[in-house]
């Protein structure tokens, strides 16, 4: 299963493959926000933190990563990804990180988008489901 | 009443406008007032009228059925057609035009419908094929639909929104005067378009009573929208009339009839349903200006969303809008991002559902029509088949795909170019120094097919290129599937390759032979070094190329020819000889060896058979060599020059020099031929000169690389089987060009490969006169003892 999350600080879009069980995602989405704060506020490194956590939320019944990326202003994109898909390397979920971030400038940049606002694109929709069929 | 037939086009007609009619949605019943007003917007006298009435029998009823609608529709056409009415006629009268029916000023003010009522759309509209009619009003009928509900719970939202109208309302005005006119000059056709189009910009539409106005300028104004998008996919004419433009037809339906027009005329002009008509094209032009006063500048998203907020979608569709229309990315609209978007809120407006992908008409174009979009539009933009032109709907094969298409045929017309650039770089190569360099690209370039074969080598080279996953240092194919830029170089680099292959010493030259090259290009320069790396062409005699080379045979021949020929053969070497040349020695080449060296061959057949010394076979081989040196670029030429047949002379004098040449050592040999070979170029204006060195090189180094006397009686074959085979091809200047070329490429391939083989007796040669030199030496180190 793979999930995507762009928040804010608060959810703007949560996408899941598999559609149930997102409490839990929800959950751990929200904890791995807190990881995501320390590291920005850590030492000058670079805003975009493209692989941000290789959580320790392996727990035995629930194994996943939770992968997260941060933007110049700010904006969170978190990836949570079952442990057992092992096909997904860095460098996937770097790139999954890239094209997520171009579409939602995409999305930035159409005026009648408000920022703060859910993301309602269909555009953005679509890659995200490319990426998930891809990923799973 | 009489029983009434109809023909499907007034069938569907009538129901459309009996739809219309039915405000009150009995389905069975149209209201005495509509109807009245649909009749007299057929612009009949009142008598015409009351007649009509009576004669479908609602005078009796009191009111109109359906059946006494239609019939009096009928009657209309008739009375239209001016023909008397009468009720035989109704069923006699065949091909009747359909009825027309002209909205009133009020109506059609209400209704105006932006952009799309010019008078040449409304002249075009009426002859429309009645079927047209009838997809037309289909539409606009169904536009119709949508639009009433929202005339009533807008009216309280009128003036609102007509205040914040007033901002673009010079060329929704303008149009709307432009379109009455034009409908008064049109009895038959609805103006109805002008005016509300553009809900939002309609604001204050002084024509239009206020109380119409008020209560209908939302509505109206989305009725235009309706009728504005005719075709939108999802339209729900079923008949789409095929015919792009003005199709709409002349029925407007009387309630919206000006949408319907403005429909029917979106409709007609969609073909493909997203086209935008001229006239849309012109309103949102001039829409366009009035935010953005140059035509080639970018609206700025901020701008572009209130205008596009006035027209009161959702916000939710007019952000898709705006990713669908927003070409580039870039945050604002140029004016044919603007139009597009503009035409998608309209269609919208109009019931028809947003696209997931903008769809080909709208894509912006490259070259924008009216020269003003021209700003950020994606170079391979598919041009927009909306305006004056609707049509061509094929123009882009695939919109989406645009830009891949574009570059793909950008790609592929480089790689049509590398085609020839790389027969003749491969000349120019054979012929080193030709100064043809320059020249032969074009010869190449003009030859599309250079070497017959080099279709099909360049394809197997191009093939076993893609499978090595060569880079641009690969010459052949991976040109193909490298940028264009790359191309030439990798041309050249690939007809260089070979020289520089492989072979140490046998490359040294290389450095010359780019030095050669210089007037080629310097990228060829830099591919020769590529090429240097790559000496598998000669190491590796199979065909299939090795990963590292993906030209096996394109390293080994000098020529493009020999190297499609060998990667025609990339399989295995056709014969052992064969094999020790550049890779897989296509049958091309053998034939053509064969053929090739005949004149000069002769003298090569007489040493070929006596291998055991490599001397005196070299020396045959030299002078064949020299011949087949020259007969190869006379072959690589083939493409560029068809009247090359005078290079067989040339070559002959080439060889000789070659041959000269080949005797001293590797390097020398190299240098010299390339001396040689630029005599020779000089001589003939065709790169024959570099395939002979290429060649020669590939055959050092194969030399060098297999040491293998066996070599020699294998080449010794492959010669004296060219020599045999080859008859006096040379000399048929006089005969078929293509029998020349194709006989001068033959000649040149059997002329790589002798000069392969001559080489690699020459390396061999070399060694054996080293090894003596020492056995000497020791010789004389033995007699002194003996002496004593």
């Amino acid at each position: 299963f793979i999930r995507f999350v762009v928040l804010i600080n608060y959810p703007l879009y949560i996408r899941s493959v598999p559609t149930q069980g997102e409490l839990k995602f929800h959950y751990t989405v929200h904890t791995s926000l807190d990881v995501v704060e320390e590291k920005i506020s850590g030492v000058g490194k670079a805003l975009a933190d493209q692989r941000e956590l290789y959580l320790g939320l392996l727990y035995p019944t629930e194994d996943y990563k939770v992968y997260g990326y941060v933007t110049n202003s700010k904006v969170k994109f978190v990836i949570v990804v079952d442990s057992s898909n092992t096909s997904l390397r860095d460098n996937e979920i770097r790139s999954m990180f890239r094209k997520l971030h171009n579409s939602f400038t995409d999305v930035m940049c159409n005026p009648f988008y408000n920022p703060g606002d859910p993301i309602q694109s269909k555009a953005f929709d679509s890659i995200v489901s490319t990426m998930m069929v891809q990923a799973c | 009443m009489e029983s009434l037939t109809l023909s499907d086009v007034e069938q569907k007609y009538y129901s459309e406008l009996f739809l219309s009619c039915d405000v009150d949605n009995t389905k069975k019943v149209a209201s005495n007032g509509k109807v009245l007003d649909l009749f007299r917007a057929a612009q009949l006298s009142n008598e015409v009228v009351h007649q009509i009435t009576e004669l479908c029998g609602a005078t009796r009823l009191g009111h109109f059925g359906r059946s006494q609608f239609y019939i009096a529709l009928k009657l209309i056409a008739l009375a239209q057609s001016g023909l008397a009415l009468r009720v035989e006629s109704l069923n006699s009268v065949r091909d009747l035009p359909l009825p027309r029916f002209v909205m009133g000023k009020n109506e059609q003010e209400t209704r105006h419908a932006v952009m799309f009522a010019d008078t040449e759309n409304q002249g075009s509209y009426f002859p429309r094929h009645p079927g047209r009619v009838q997809a037309k009003k289909v539409s606009a009928h169904e536009m119709i639909q949508p639009c009433v509900p929202t005339v009533d719970p807008q009216p309280d939202t009128t003036s609102p929104v007509v205040s914040p109208h007033q901002s673009p309302p010079t060329s929704p005005h303008a149009w709307r005067k432009h379109k009455r006119q034009a409908s008064g000059g049109n009895v038959d056709r609805q103006p109805s378009v002008p005016g509300v189009v553009w809900p939002p910009f309609r604001e204050a539409q002084p024509v239009t009573g206020d109380g119409m106005w008020s209560a209908h300028s939302p509505p109206p104004v989305q009725e235009s929208w309706v009728s504005f998008t005719d075709t939108p996919p999802s339209s729900t004419l079923p008949m789409h009339p095929p015919s792009a433009q003005p199709e709409s037809t002349t029925v407007r339906t009387v309630p919206s009839a000006m949408t319907t027009n403005e429909i029917q005329r979106q409709i007609s002009g969609y073909d493909d349903p997203w086209k935008i008509t001229d006239e849309q094209r012109q309103y949102y032009i001039n829409q366009f200006k009035t935010i953005q006063a140059d035509l080639t500048g970018l609206i700025p998203g901020s701008a572009a969303k209130e205008f596009f907020t006035k027209s009161k979608l959702p916000i939710l569709e007019l952000s898709h809008i705006w990713e669908l229309s927003d070409f580039d990315k870039d945050g604002a609209l140029t004016l044919d991002e603007f139009c597009a978007a503009f035409h998608l809120v309209v269609a919208r407006k109009n019931g028809y559902d947003l696209p997931e992908k903008l769809p080909e008409s709208l894509m912006p174009k490259l070259i924008d029509l009216d020269d003003s979009a021209g700003v950020p539009e994606p170079a391979p933009e598919v041009g927009f088949s909306a305006s004056p032109v609707e049509v061509t709907p094929n123009k882009s094969p695939s919109m989406p795909s645009l830009n891949q298409n574009w570059s793909e045929l950008n790609q592929s017309n480089e790689q049509w170019e590398t085609f020839s650039e790389r027969s003749s770089s491969s000349q120019t190569l054979t012929q080193f120094d030709s100064n043809i360099a320059p020249a032969d690209p074009d010869t190449a370039i003009v030859h599309p097919v250079p070497i017959r074969m080099t279709p099909s080598k360049i394809h197997m080279q191009e093939m076993e290129l893609k499978r090595t996953g060569s880079d641009h240092t690969h010459p052949t194919s991976p040109l193909m599937a490298k940028p264009p830029e790359l191309s030439d170089e990798t041309k050249l680099a690939a007809t260089i390759k070979f020289p520089g292959t492989t072979v140490g010493d046998g490359y040294s030259s290389s450095d010359s032979f780019t030095s050669d090259q210089e007037p080629i290009s310097s990228a060829v320069n830099r591919q020769r070094s590529h090429s240097g790396t790559s000496p598998e062409g000669l190491k590796v005699v199979a065909p299939p190329p090795p990963p590292p080379r993906p030209h096996a045979s394109h390293s080994r021949s000098s020529s493009l020819d020999m190297n499609r020929n060998f990667a025609a053969v990339p399989a295995g070497p056709q014969q052992p000889g064969v094999v020790a040349f550049p890779p897989a020695v296509p049958p091309r080449p053998l034939p053509t060896q064969t053929s090739v060296p005949h004149g000069h061959r002769s003298v090569e057949g007489d040493g070929l058979p006596a291998h055991t010394s490599t001397s005196p076979h070299q020396m045959p081989e030299q002078p064949n060599f020299a011949d087949f040196s020259q007969f190869q670029a006379f072959a690589v030429d083939q493409p560029a020059d068809d009247g090359e047949n005078a290079s067989d002379s040339g070559q002959a004098e080439r060889c000789a020099e070659t041959t000269g040449t080949m005797k001293t050592a590797k390097n020398d040999v190299q240098s010299e031929e390339r001396n040689a070979t630029t005599v020779n170029s000089t001589k003939v204006s065709t790169p024959l000169a570099p395939p002979p060195k290429p060649v020669r090189r590939r055959l050092k180094s194969e030399d060098e690389l297999r040491p293998d006397v066996e070599d020699l009686p294998q080449k010794s074959n492959i010669i004296a089987t060219v020599l045999a085979t080859q008859p006096s091809i040379p000399r048929s200047i006089g005969k078929d060009k293509k029998a020349i070329q194709a006989s001068i490429r033959r000649n040149k391939e059997t002329n790589t490969v002798l000069a392969r083989l001559n080489s690699e007796l020459q390396q061999q040669l070399k060694d054996l006169l080293e090894e003596r030199i020492s056995l000497e030496v020791q010789l004389e180190q033995l007699r002194p003892f003996s002496h004593l």
